[in-house]
């Protein structure tokens, strides 16, 4: 210990003696580190901002779509069979080990007015309070969800998205008052939180959540053909060419009656024969996608009875494909940069090397006189590998704070998000550190194995 | 006692294939405590046997005691530990550390010892050597910022901080005017008088030479004559052993 602290005591010693020259010396170093440093922290900043894009967009969420109908080879595009129920939805949160929650969506694309405004949000989901859930979303700004007897009642609730609440309430609470959506009123029960846009730059919180009962039977029955339109108008619902408004009369509210508690014990499922456009699901993680997409499958098509070999009349969707295409992306730049790093750091070490020999060769005399008053050629080894290691680590050091400053500057000027990493910081200690031993060795051992009278004789 | 008996030594160098004898069987004996100075005309080989007796070189052949210790055959390494347990060296040119403080030339040496001491006793070590030297007042001074004389002190003071019994001192006054010789040459005698540090000193001045209770010449590779008794005064002649 006394022996080491006495060793690295002389080692500053002796840089000291040339502060300069040695601050050029490590200056391949620093920047070497620095550069490490800052890109780690850019790059390890990009990617958890990547990854808190795709978990906003619903990290593990899976889609299920209904199948495109086919007649005499026309496709008509996803969604032109309606072939998803409720029950689907909750024999999948059932049967599904690998499923951590399941929401049915209805979709709509009608007009919100509220007082003298009006505004028609890009999502209007009618869905299941698990919908939260399944989207990680259950952070709400103020108020509350809608429960599962508003569902099963068709009560006409709804949460709304903060774009919503600007474009409506003019950023006002809005929680208590009463929204009209296609006509019918509903009363806003809580404000969802900010969660801004996704990866493919939709607003996010342009959204209105509300139980899928009340949106398909008071709001969607109303104007189904309106779907995927900006449905200022309201339609009459008996011109649209559209057999399911037939079959599911809607402009009158209540189709069935409200249940009564035991019949809801009894009776989980009190709306049979009904579709939903789309079941959102969440995975129970990342690595469980593919599972569930096997269960999903699987129950599918016992429950809609295909056969193998038939086609599917769903589809499933996962946001894996896009999320790894821009892990790779982020992942790729990051290690390019590492190695462009690596060898600026090598080029540093060589400088390192260069310098060392020059101060063999230039301190050949007090090496002599070292070896005169009794040091081994051990000692003199170990002093200047000592000189090259400290010289290095203050340079990774000084690359540190430096690596650090920049990704400071970068966050605050460029507003990039940058994020700490004790990895690199450690890495870029040891890999400073390396580079002295495996620059310096040579140097070091040249000195050490001068001959005493030579080197004191040398001018 | 003899601190130092050596036995037909002797010394080749080989330049390619050429054999170069310096020294040709060189026998002596020097008592602890002695003053001796080495004489000879340039080139007769004083450095070459200096750095023999010093251990920083390995005689060719021939066998050399120190101390009791058969040092001739020695490794490197032990060689460098009897160095520093046994030996001081002053230098003509002074050999101090640039951009060091005198203090911290004089403690270089210490980093070597076994490391019994601490940074403090080692400081202290140093300060009273160079207090003892007439330099109290140049602790934190260069090599650049002292005279000549005053760089030999410190370089006198570094040769005696691990307290060796022997000294060796080649053209100690070289680069000095005549009265910082006067000086420095005292400081030898004072030292071997009152610390009985056995000194040996290499020069081809007599005058300085004088200043020895002892003078050793040496002409060609062999010791012409090791029992001439200065006459600096009423001292002590100790009698030169050469066979
Ligand atoms: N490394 C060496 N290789 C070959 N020959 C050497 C070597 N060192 C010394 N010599 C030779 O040995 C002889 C004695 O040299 P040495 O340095 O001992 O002389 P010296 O008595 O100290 O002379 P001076 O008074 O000039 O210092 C010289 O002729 C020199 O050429
Ligand atoms: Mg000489």
């Amino acid at each position: 210990m006394k022996q080491l602290l006495r060793t690295l005591r002389m080692a500053l010693n002796a840089l000291r003696r040339n502060v300069m020259r040695s601050a050029l010396t490590t200056l391949g170093i620093v920047i070497g580190v620095a550069a490490v440093i800052a890109m780690t922290e850019i790059g390890q900043g990009t990617s958890a901002s990547v990854e808190r894009a795709i978990k906003s967009m619903g990290a593990n969420n899976l889609l299920i779509q209904p199948g495109s109908a086919s007649s005499g080879g026309v496709t008509f595009g996803s969604g032109s069979v309606v072939t998803l129920t409720p029950m689907d939805g909750e024999a999948m949160k059932r049967e599904c080990p690998a499923l951590a929650a399941v929401a049915p969506i209805v979709r709509a694309r009608v007009q919100v007015v509220s007082g003298n405004r009006n505004w028609v949000p890009l999502y209007i989901y009618g869905t299941t309070p698990t919908f939260l859930e399944v989207r990680e979303w259950e952070d709400l700004e103020e108020g509350e969800n809608f429960t599962d007897r508003d569902v099963s009642n068709g009560n006409r609730v709804c949460l709304l998205g903060k774009t919503v609440v600007r474009e409506l309430f003019q950023d006002e609470s809005p929680v208590g008052k009463e929204v009209r959506i296609n006509n019918v009123s509903f009363k806003v029960i809580g404000v969802l939180s900010r969660r801004g846009a996704n990866m493919m730059g939709l607003d996010q919180d342009d959204m209105l959540l509300a139980p899928w009962t009340a949106i398909k039977y008071r709001v969607s029955g109303a104007s189904l053909a309106s779907v995927n339109q900006s449905a200022t108008v309201v339609q009459d619902p008996s011109q649209k060419v559209n057999t399911l408004s037939q079959l599911y009369p809607s402009q009158n509210v209540s189709l069935y009656p409200v249940p009564s508690a035991s019949q809801i014990a009894n009776n989980p499922q009190p709306v049979r024969f009904v579709n939903v456009d789309q079941i959102l699901c969440r995975a129970t993680s990342g690595e469980d996608i593919p599972l569930a997409i096997e269960q999903i499958t699987e129950l599918l098509h016992e429950r809609h009875r295909i056969r193998d070999g038939q086609p599917d009349d769903f589809n499933i969707r996962d946001m894996t494909e896009i999320s790894r295409t821009q892990r790779t992306t982020s992942n790729l730049i990051t290690r390019l940069i590492l190695i462009v790093a690596l060898v600026s750091l090598m080029v540093g070490g060589v400088g390192i090397m260069n310098i060392m020999l020059v101060s063999v060769t230039e301190r050949t005399r007090e090496i002599g006189l070292r070896m005169a008053v009794g040091a081994r050629a051990r000692d003199i080894l170990r002093q200047f590998l000592a000189e090259a290691i400290v010289l290095c680590m203050l340079g990774g050091l000084m690359g540190i704070i430096l690596g650090r400053g920049v990704a400071i500057m970068v966050r605050k000027f460029l507003n990039w998000p940058t994020e700490i990493s004790l990895l690199a910081i450690i890495g870029a200690v040891g890999v400073s550190a390396a580079v002295g031993v495996i620059f310096g060795y040579y140097p070091a051992w040249k000195a050490s194995r001068l001959d005493p009278i030579e080197a004191l004789r040398y001018e | 006692m003899e601190l130092i008996k050596l036995k037909n030594l002797c010394k080749t160098y080989r330049l390619g294939e050429i054999e170069v004898p310096v020294l040709k069987g060189v026998s002596l004996m020097i008592r602890r405590g002695e003053m001796v100075a080495l004489m000879g005309t340039s080139g007769s080989g004083k450095s070459t046997l200096m750095n023999i007796l010093g251990c920083l070189d390995r005689p060719t052949s021939g066998q050399y005691w120190l101390d009791g210790q058969e040092v001739g055959q020695l490794s490197a390494d032990d060689r460098a530990m009897v160095r520093n347990r046994k030996i001081g060296f002053v230098f003509q040119n002074f050999n101090l550390l640039t951009r060091t403080s005198a203090l911290e030339n004089v403690m270089m040496p210490l980093a070597y010892t076994a490391g019994h001491l601490n940074e403090r006793e080692c400081r202290e070590r140093a300060q009273a050597l160079l207090e003892r030297v007439g330099l109290a007042s140049r602790l934190d001074h260069h090599p650049s910022q002292l005279s000549g004389g005053q760089q030999q002190r410190v370089a006198i003071a570094r040769a005696l901080v691990n307290n060796p019994p022997l000294l060796f001192a080649d053209e100690p006054t070289g680069n000095l005017d005549s009265a910082t010789s006067e000086d420095i040459l005292k400081m030898f005698q004072i030292l071997n008088e009152e610390e009985g540090i056995t000194i040996i000193l290499v020069t081809h001045e007599l005058d300085v030479a004088r200043h020895a209770r002892r003078i050793v010449r040496i002409r060609d590779g062999l010791i012409e004559d090791g029992s001439v008794e200065a006459d600096t005064g009423k001292k002590t002649v100790h009698m030169a052993v050469s066979q």
